[in-house]
């Protein structure tokens, strides 16, 4: 599993250019398909027939990652930028970016800042991609990048964290992916939606529900944890188990969704943790308000320092949730 | 010219009745069906040329996709940002509010009509001689301000203008040599834009043109417009930001006056559709007319809420560059106008179900 998270946190895939890591998962899911397609803003959805009178289930991750765009090249060939998805100044100073092309680039700071106590606005920053003018800038207004860093795991002895950019929500395509592998026997008709722009208006998960028209709806998606020092409180923690989803400030998860992963966790001895994030949400939000309506919830994997360029989370709470994927999707 | 009379139409956002009058003559002959839908949105289908496959026995078979035209959502809003008047002073001022986004450093002493009977007004000012020292420094709030009509008393003031009636500015349409000034050119801009290409030539495609209500205040109009139309693909028309006024700083103009046509990539509610803005680039390219990418992440269009319709639909914003939007009075340049035309002309023409097909893509 180590390798396929390696592939999908380091291929490219800001949201609104999600053809390459598409491409990768598809790769990866078409041989376990019975019916794949991708749909008019470009998800990816993998239906698994099942093999009698279950539900129509979604389960849902998001293949978009945060990122940039160039919005101006200056006439010395200095790129300014804004932001795709919730991105932070405070992570960008000496950040590396790649484009779609692998144009690399590094982000500088203007010199002129009146409070370097201050954090930096977003016109105070620029990506320097080698280029001395505007003419020979090899990056245009428009163009995305994502930022780049190498993927780790770090092996102690009680536990292995993996840190790496777009854990959010690589991880969580990767979990259905495991998911996907492992399903032998289910009666539900099981769609498997890898969405896209989740990071930005979460259009993909929207419009991709509304085509399924599902009788049940999970996300897979990263949530903070409160286990770092002087943090935001939050009753969360890293190698704890997956979180079952309580609410968070866009969503409160359907009561029947929540108690379901809660019951299949508790008969198979899954280590779990029930989870109120105060900030953030996920596709989940969106897809319970399409159509008349969708019993929602999310399965959520936690993670520190996520948004920055290192995201991690524990090796043992993704294999947990695979299988607790596992155990809802099973007969009753 | 046909942006003269939608610049000089009335029509905020939820009072779109005049403006909608005059969409509907502008184009009534040209088109094959028309209607106004339940939120107000002028509907209109002008059918394509491309011709339909076969019998209804063997397109039973076939997927939506290769049995019909392709469904093209042609978008531009006819509201207008305002004010409405929400209350009466003793002496027969009025109080207002704006109606979508209006600064109000632009406010006072601007000439206003007031009301579908074009009332004029006046947004009242205190002289200059009166001035405290610093007191011309601040900005006054919207909420401070009041609307002289010349009524004399608060019955006179509430009989001429009564409670949530519109009011815009007083702006006449001019032309300035190559460029023209005028009102509401975000977006009558894009609407006469639409009325032209609705005037030509049909298409391959099947174009579903949607004047759309309420933009300014929500999108709200093009909402339920994209929903009805189910397009397969979406352009709304725009007049956009072009600030490129002097400045002391090497930092974008958002789009540039005479820089021809605005695509926008992303902004605050959408992310383009690739392939639509590949089409639109590679047009222009072919066909020699100029075209800039709009500084992303500002601002927002129908093609927010458009994108978002049912199953989802690919969407893209082409805008003619407007300095001064939002403001008494906008400036365009008719070369960029005539080039927003002819790119939307040629580009239209150049869709095909290839253009929206997706690739195996290389892994």
């Amino acid at each position: 599993m180590r390798e396929l998270i390696r592939k999908l946190v380091e291929t490219y895939g800001p949201s609104g250019a999600e053809e390459q890591i598409r491409a990768v998962i598809r790769a990866e899911v078409e041989p376990l398909a019975d019916e794949l397609r991708v749909d008019p803003l470009g998800s990816l959805v993998v239906r698994k027939q099942g093999s009698g009178d279950g539900q129509r289930i979604v389960l849902d991750a998001h293949m978009d990652e945060i990122g940039l765009m160039v919005t101006y090249v200056d006439e010395k060939g200095f790129a300014r930028f804004t932001r795709i998805g919730g991105v932070s100044p405070l992570t960008c100073v000496g950040a590396r970016v790649a484009f779609e092309d692998g144009t690399a680039g590094v982000i500088g700071i203007e010199g002129k800042r009146e409070d370097t106590s201050k954090v930096p606005k977003f016109e105070q920053l620029y990506v320097d991609v080698g280029a001395t003018s505007r003419e020979d800038c090899p990056v245009h207004v428009g163009d995305p990048a994502v930022f780049v860093r190498p993927f780790v795991c770090m092996e102690r002895a009680q536990f292995t964290r993996l840190i790496a950019k777009a854990m959010d929500d690589r991880i969580g395509c990767v979990v259905l992916i495991e998911t996907l592998r492992r399903l032998e026997h289910t009666p539900h008709d099981v769609y498997f939606l890898f969405s896209v722009q989740k990071e930005t208006t979460l259009s993909g998960a929207r419009t991709s529900a509304y085509g399924i028209n599902p009788d049940l709806a999970i996300a897979v998606d990263v949530t903070g944890t409160g286990d770092k020092p002087e943090c935001r409180p939050m009753a969360v923690e890293l190698g704890k188990g997956p979180a079952v989803k309580v609410q968070d400030s866009g969503m409160i998860a359907h009561p029947r969704v929540r108690d379901l992963l809660v019951q299949r966790a508790k008969e198979a001895g899954i280590p779990y943790q029930l989870e109120v994030l105060e900030r953030g949400t996920t596709d989940a939000s969106a897809m319970q308000l399409v159509r008349a309506g969708v019993p929602s919830g999310c399965l959520s994997i936690p993670c520190r320092y996520i948004h920055t360029p290192s995201e991690m989370v524990d090796e043992e709470d993704v294999q947990n949730s695979v299988q607790l994927l596992l155990e809802v999707l099973r007969a009753a | 010219m046909i942006l003269r009379e939608l610049s000089e139409a009335v029509g905020v956002s939820g009072d779109e009745g005049d403006i909608r009058a005059v969409l509907l003559d502008a184009v009534r002959e040209h088109v094959d069906e028309v209607r106004v839908d339940t939120m107000g949105n002028v509907l209109a289908l002008k059918r394509g040329t491309a011709r339909l496959s076969g019998s209804a026995e063997l397109t039973e078979a076939l997927p939506r996709s290769a049995q019909q035209r392709i469904r093209v959502m042609l978008a531009a809003h006819m509201d207008e940002v305002g004010l409405m008047i929400v209350g009466h002073d003793n002496d027969g001022f009025l109080r207002v509010r704006s109606v979508g986004g209006i600064d109000p450093r632009l406010l006072p002493g601007t000439l206003l009509q007031v009301g579908h009977e074009r009332i004029p007004g006046v947004i009242g000012v205190k002289p200059i001689h009166l001035l405290r020292e610093r007191e011309g420094e601040k900005v006054p709030r919207l909420e401070d301000l009041v609307v002289d009509i010349g009524a004399r008393s608060n019955d006179e003031a509430k009989k001429l203008a009564p409670l949530g009636t519109y009011a815009t500015f007083a702006t006449q349409f001019r032309e300035l040599g190559p460029t023209v000034s005028g009102k509401a050119f975000d977006d009558r801009a894009g609407c006469a834009v639409l009325v032209e290409l609705l005037r030509g030539e049909r298409f391959r495609s099947d174009l579903h043109a949607a004047f759309t209500v309420q933009e300014e205040v929500g999108l709200r109009g093009a909402r339920v417009a994209a929903y009805s139309i189910e397009p397969d693909c979406a352009f709304a028309l725009e007049g956009t930001v072009a600030d490129d006024i002097p400045k002391d700083k090497d930092v974008s103009p958002t789009t540039e006056l005479g820089q021809g046509p605005a695509i926008t990539v992303m902004d605050r509610s959408f992310i383009a559709d690739r392939r639509l803005v590949r089409l639109l680039t590679s047009t222009a390219e072919e066909i020699g007319i100029p075209y800039q990418i709009k500084q992303p992440g500002i601002g927002g269009t129908d093609a927010g809420a458009i994108h978002l319709a049912r199953e989802g639909v690919p969407s893209v914003t082409v805008a003619v560059p407007c300095r001064y939007i939002h403001s008494p009075v906008a400036l365009l340049s008719l070369d960029d106008f005539n080039n927003t035309v002819q790119l939307m002309r040629e580009s239209l023409s150049r869709l095909t179900r290839r253009t929206l097909k997706r690739g195996r893509e290389k892994n």
